[in-house]
């Protein structure tokens, strides 16, 4: 399999299709808002979206009723607070009902583990004494018979992710947090990543993560495409802008209107 | 000099004093992280911060707006992928002292971040569970701050997202936690601990000015008393001025 360059519009046509599991991944770092947005733009459906952390992307795609089902371990807008989207949906059923599939960040990064391994599930110490445990199930480890807890393999039908370079084959570099996104792209059927820049050759960083071309389907320049979010080496992380989503994402009318005019008519 | 306090003020200083300068910290965004960043500019200076976006060993020079900020990436240690944080550095008990928010706790130190009311149809749907559930289980020790009041101080949560004492005496062992649970709840009143024989939280000492009618009176069931009960000792001078200036240090735009 060989990594296509692509324009970011025709990898979200080719690669995300109405009612796909699809994972946008990053940790606070690397978010991949420009591919959100394209999502958005492109009008997707019943998506079950996946994601450790759902925040102000996932509250926008929410919001614009991408969005059927959420599996996620923690959705807020953070540092800031709750995202009023994401209630709305869930409270109020607005503008879609969202249907949530709930996990602990352990339980969550260790499914991407097992599916990234090729495992039907994964392994931890975890969920025991919580009310978590709706979608786990306690295994005993046949060497000692200690009680542990199974968390299922998830397999995105597509993982979405932001890094910082690729070079023409399609090799693809990300540094900085690295969160969980060489577990999603492995776990998941097709891949498309955005990066910051193009380049003719990848220069060593300390803490990279190399994800090599093979095994990535689709890569889409997008410079600035984590924005708000940041690019270490590239880009802040704005802040001012997430504090700032807290008022436009309170009231359906204002986030409409913003939506629109940033998102919807931007492309 | 500064002789007046807020009560957040009270709480974010009562809390840094209790962390051991040394201890390996597993720190939560907002309260926790500006307790842990206090302690280690004033009497914990080789406090180890550790955050769940793998940043292990940060060093702030400002207090992160979220766990993901550049600057604890730039300052930490080492930076790790999310799953070697919870399964290799958390999970085997590497870590002394996991540090906490709480929406709701309960009588038994139990844990809720999850909804207010029902599951199905919650009166609050609040962000959920993040790194808390693994936090609370393994750390060797866990600290809890919040404010306090009668609706986060609950005779029983809505949702057990993270286990303190469960349902009381023997039940951690029981699911097989490999930590102590939460030694330690601190709020804008007091700071309680929990029962060696009941596990009931327990408030042991009070914050200046206030009584434990004060106490009792924003906590959600009856609240047991220590026999004395201690007494904070106001922030001084130097504890307030160093958390003001982390305070004055958010960091918005551009801050890397």
């Amino acid at each position: 399999m060989r990594t296509v360059i692509v324009e970011l519009a025709d990898g979200i046509a080719d690669l995300v299709h109405d009612g796909d599991l699809v994972a946008l991944e990053g940790f606070t770092h690397l978010i991949p808002f420009a591919a959100g947005h394209e999502i958005i733009r492109q009008g997707r459906r019943d998506l079950a979206l996946a994601r450790m952390t759902p925040d102000v992307i996932y509250d926008q795609l929410i919001g614009m009723g991408c969005a059927s089902r959420l599996i996620f371990s923690w959705g807020g807008n953070p540092g800031v607070g709750s995202l009023h989207r994401f209630r709305d949906a869930v409270q109020n059923g607005w503008p879609v009902p969202l249907e949530l599939e709930e996990h602990s960040h352990a339980g969550m990064a260790n499914r991407y583990v097992a599916g990234a391994s090729g495992l039907p599930f994964a392994v931890l110490r975890g969920y025991a004494g919580t009310d978590l445990t709706e979608h786990v199930k306690p295994i005993s480890c046949p060497f000692t018979g200690e009680l542990l807890t199974a968390v299922p393999a998830l397999r995105p039908d597509v993982a979405v992710v932001h890094a910082q370079r690729a070079d023409r084959r399609g090799n693809v570099q990300l540094w900085g947090i690295t969160g969980i996104q060489k577990e999603a792209v492995l776990a998941a059927s097709r891949s498309l990543v955005t990066v910051e820049e193009i380049v003719d050759e990848l220069e060593p960083v300390a803490g990279q993560v190399v994800l090599p071309g093979w095994a990535v389907t689709a890569v889409a320049e997008a410079p600035g495409g984590a924005h708000p979010s940041y690019a270490m080496g590239y880009s802040d992380r704005d802040n001012d802008a997430y504090v700032g989503w807290d008022e436009i994402s309170r009231d359906r009318g204002r986030f409409t209107d913003w939506m629109r005019e940033h998102v919807l008519e931007a492309a | 000099m500064t002789t007046g306090y807020t009560d957040d003020e009270m709480m974010t200083v009562a809390a840094a004093r209790r962390l051991r300068d040394g201890a390996v910290c597993f720190v939560g965004i907002g309260l926790p992280s500006t307790a842990a960043n206090l302690a280690r500019r004033t009497h914990a200076p080789g406090l180890v911060l550790v955050y769940e976006s793998g940043c292990l060993g940060a060093k702030p020079d400002r207090l992160p707006l979220s766990i993901g900020d550049g600057e604890l990436a730039a300052t930490a240690d080492a930076v790790v992928s999310v799953p070697e944080v919870f399964n290799y550095w958390l999970q085997p008990g590497r870590i002394d002292v996991g540090f906490l928010g709480a929406a709701q706790i309960d009588r038994y130190a139990n844990i809720n971040t999850t909804v207010i009311g029902s599951y199905d149809h919650p009166r609050v749907r609040l962000p959920g569970a993040g790194g808390a559930p693994e936090i609370a289980a393994c750390c060797r020790e866990v600290v809890v701050v919040l404010r306090h009041s009668a609706r986060a101080f609950v005779e029983r949560v809505d949702f057990v997202t993270s286990v303190g004492y469960g349902d009381g005496p023997g039940h951690r062992e029981r699911l097989g936690l490999p930590g102590a649970g939460p030694r330690l709840v601190v709020t804008d009143l007091g700071i309680m601990e929990p029962d060696p024989d009941t596990c009931e939280l327990t408030l042991t000492q009070l914050h200046p000015g206030l009584t434990v009618a004060d106490v009792r009176a924003a906590t959600g069931w009856d609240l047991a008393v220590a026999d004395p009960v201690g007494r904070t000792e106001p922030p001084g001078p130097d504890e307030l001025d160093v958390l003001r200036a982390l305070n004055a240090t958010i960091a918005r735009r551009g801050a890397t």
